[in-house]
């Protein structure tokens, strides 16, 4: 089958593992072949935690750079951090609700403009979806619910070979029961989010 | 019950590459496992922690990696299934160990595995522990995915015991880290009990017996020799007069890329699973196919060595190619696109790269360094050292843990870091060739791991410098791993003993020896002034508990604190000197999230205003 690459970039402590996971097993129960790598050392002490999901007919776990066809950004600088993970044709979904790195918070380096961020990727790539994942995840009940915010939105685009019923099924069986609610409701707006965008 | 002790045959499971590694031990019966935490292998030995609470499985974790292999090969010897990993640059504390290990060999199957991390995503190097197969002279097997990794434990286990040597087994941290879907298999039965019997001449590896059992390690390699010839993990794929020969994850990037290309039809691709001892004449063959070869392996040119070496006895001339500037370096990790390259060049086949968007117009995007936590007791306790050496011409030797995060700006509190346990040998050269004050920095479990022994030769050897202990109580950057200072019973689990670092310190002689406790920040600089002013070795301990292990084990109690706006003058000395995650700049005005505050209250004492306060209740 056809091979679809996914990038996720998130900062540590916004669930990027969990929603890939997720991912993997919404693969696992539809039965579409994947691979994923994911470099998370440090994730808890603030750095950058980055996922590589490779669908379909391939043997590697890893996306090189111009490749991905979909990328997924939890946070607006990391998603233009990593965009040399794109090309022309490459669907770019971001979160809109920047996390400040330190170096930033102490006044040594600026943060750049949300507009200038999405200026920038919409011209670089096929497509851009961006909209503040933190305000839905909150309206979902819970702030940390953004990870599955961005997957709705993904499951939206149709670019992964998997079923929105594969997704709810997965959230469902593999993410803690107490958040399971909450996480299907995040899915949901997420997906509506996207669904407006267009 | 553990996921991975889940008895069901054929069942599918989506695992990350460790764990896979840790069924496939499972799978083929190991009985015994020891480790020095290490990344990218803490998961494996973490899987094994939790199956071992609920199962007859002995797991340990051992004061270092040199330890940990002694304690497995002695269960091995006694008959019992044991297993040993640790990361890459831990084989070399094992080194030692390892070395004659391979001439006394095993009797119950006995897999070491090193994970190796290529690009150095979590390491100090990223040196390639082939090597130590041909130094060795043990056999080593190199699963590509995650599946063979589950597949290969049983078979490693089972070639241990046939051939009565430890069998290596190498990852990289792209298997190690990597999750795919693994079709679970049989669980074999766990013989836990053993027995030595004793045979000096076999075992007491004195220069009369280690004579004879090198012979018998040679003869064991003709054996290993012949079992890769016919190892079903030496595989080839595809037909061709353009050869590819490679291992690993390299494997992975080589097949995609001959696909992507179209040329299934022209290269035949030789994969290496079981690389030491090679299989010579299944190579010798390979070579006799092809018109030109390429080798793709990530790291050292061990596998183009070994090639062209066969190829020059066999009298062929192809060309062979691997390392060079216009195909593949010796440094980092490799990926798809870098391959997918490499062959065409080195075939002739058109390609075009991916087409990368031009980002010369981006603005600089600020970089995200991993930072010392919010409540972190190692930002307390530099302040307090940094404070007490004001004035002070100093040398900061530190050494392997979080706080070698330490050495960034504004902290800037480590000078020198090799490896674990250095910074307490280092500190000794440094004190005696300059006239600076050394002040080193080592944590809890560095300390017990390869600390120790620095210490009792500064003492020995009448050195002058501060050793300051991080003690937080854990093995904070693997993940929290238990060490021999830690109070087991904060984990529910009994039968473990607890070492005192202040009276091993004592007991060592250090005559100086003061406890501190960082979040106090006025008496701890003191305590400190106190030690850097002593002539000979002083030992600070400093005693406070990790911050997210504290949360893990739900014993944090701090309030919040916030920013008094009514008192701030903003002097920013805040921000400036601890460089805490919780605070950030609103309007040019400090503030503190509450989210992220731990209430450790060290910025509260060093404001000058008095303007930072608890969060009214």
């Amino acid at each position: 089958m056809d091979i679809t690459r996914l990038i996720i970039v998130a900062v540590g402590g916004q669930g990027n593992l969990l929603a890939s996971r997720v991912i993997g097993e919404t693969a696992l129960l539809s039965d579409v072949p994947v691979r994923m790598s994911e470099i998370h050392g440090m994730a808890q002490r603030g750095g950058v935690v980055e996922s590589a999901i490779v669908f379909g007919d391939a043997e590697s776990t890893i996306i090189s750079d111009g490749e991905a066809d979909l990328l997924v950004g939890f946070e607006p600088s990391e998603t233009l951090r990593a965009l040399n993970k794109c090309n022309g044709r490459t669907t770019v979904i971001s979160n809109l609700s920047p996390l400040s790195p330190f170096t930033v918070t102490i006044g040594k380096a600026v943060y750049p403009k949300l507009s200038q961020i999405q200026e920038l990727i919409r011209a670089k790539t096929g497509r851009l979806i961006a909209f503040d994942a933190r305000e839905l995840a909150e309206k979902a009940g819970n702030v940390m619910a953004v990870n599955m915010v961005l997957v709705g939105a993904m499951a939206q685009t149709g670019i992964l070979p998997l079923t929105v019923e594969n997704f709810k099924e997965a959230i469902r069986t593999k993410t803690k029961k107490a958040f399971a609610d909450i996480n299907l409701k995040a899915f949901d707006l997420g997906f509506a989010e996207a669904e407006k965008a267009g | 019950m553990h996921k991975l002790l889940t008895d069901s045959p054929g069942q599918k499971m989506l695992l990350l590459g460790n764990e896979a590694i840790a069924r496939g031990a499972i799978e083929a019966g190991v009985a015994f496992a020891s480790t020095y935490p290490g990344t990218p292998s803490s998961e494996i030995s973490l899987s094994l922690f939790q199956m071992s609470k609920e199962s007859d499985l002995y797991f340990e974790y051992s004061t270092n990696e040199k330890v940990a292999l002694e304690v497995a090969a002695a269960a091995a010897n006694a008959g019992v299934r044991a297993m040993c990993m640790m990361k890459h640059v831990g084989l070399n504390v094992a080194a030692d160990v390892l070395m004659t290990l391979a001439y006394l060999g095993c009797k119950g199957g006995m897999v070491i595995l090193t994970a190796d991390d290529p690009f150095m995503f979590s390491s100090q190097n990223e040196q390639d522990n082939r090597y130590y197969a041909k130094l060795s002279g043990l056999p080593l097997v190199e699963p590509s995915s995650v599946e063979e990794a589950k597949e290969m434990m049983p078979y490693a286990f089972d070639l241990s015991e046939k051939l009565g040597e430890p069998v290596l087994f190498r990852t990289t941290t792209r298997i190690n880290h990597s999750n795919a879907v693994v079709r679970l298999g049989n669980l074999r039965e766990r013989k836990c009990k053993g027995d030595f019997v004793k045979n000096p001449f076999a075992y007491v590896c004195v220069p009369a017996v280690s004579r004879k059992l090198h012979v018998r390690l040679l003869e064991n390699m003709d054996s290993a020799r012949e079992e890769a010839e016919k190892s079903p993990f030496n595989l080839q794929k595809g037909e061709g007069k353009w050869g590819i020969i490679c291992n690993g994850v390299s494997y992975n990037y080589a097949a995609d890329g001959v696909k992507d290309l179209g040329t299934e039809d022209k290269v035949r691709i030789l994969r290496l699973g079981f690389s030491h001892p090679l299989p010579e004449k299944m190579i010798r063959d390979f070579l006799g196919n092809c018109e030109k070869v390429l080798i793709i392996e990530e790291g050292e040119p061990v596998l183009e060595e070994a090639v062209k070496a066969i190829a020059q006895e066999a009298g062929l001339m192809l060309p062979i190619r691997g390392k060079t500037p216009e195909l593949f370096s010796r440094l980092y990790e490799f990926d798809p696109a870098m391959v997918r390259k490499g062959i065409a060049t080195c075939f002739g086949i058109p390609y075009a790269a991916p087409a990368v968007p031009d980002l010369s117009d981006l603005p600089e995007i600020p970089q995200r360094p991993p930072t010392l936590c919010a409540g972190c007791s190692h930002r307390a306790t530099y302040y307090a050292v940094k404070k007490a050496a004001e004035g002070k011409d100093t040398i900061y030797p530190s050494d392997i843990g979080c706080y070698t995060l330490g050495f960034l700006p504004p902290l800037s509190m480590a000078d020198f870091v090799i490896c674990m346990g250095a910074s307490a040998g280092t500190a000794c050269g440094f004190s005696k060739v300059t006239d600076k004050k050394v002040v080193a920095f080592i944590g809890d479990s560095t300390f017990f791991h390869s600390g120790i022994a620095g210490l009792i030769n500064a003492v020995f050897n009448q050195h002058n410098f501060t050793l300051v202990i991080l003690d937080n109580g854990t093995t904070a950057m693997t993940g929290h791993q238990p060490h021999p200072g830690v109070d087991m019973t904060k984990l529910n689990m009994e039968g473990y003993g607890r070492i005192s670092i202040e009276a091993v310190v004592r007991a060592i002689g250090v005559e100086h020896v003061t406890v501190i406790r960082p979040f106090r920040v006025g008496k701890s600089i003191e305590a400190v002034k106190e030690a850097l002013d002593f002539e000979g070795v002083s030992v600070i301990i400093s005693q406070e508990i990790c911050s997210l292990y504290a949360k893990s084990l739900k014993e944090h109690k701090g309030r919040p604190f916030r920013v008094n706006p009514g008192k701030c003058k903003n002097h920013r000395n805040c921000i400036d000197d601890l460089a805490c995650p919780a605070f950030y700049l609103q309007n040019e005005r400090v503030m503190i999230d509450p989210e992220l505050c731990w209430g450790c209250a060290v910025c509260a004492q060093i404001c000058p205003e008095n303007a930072i306060v608890p969060v009214k209740k």
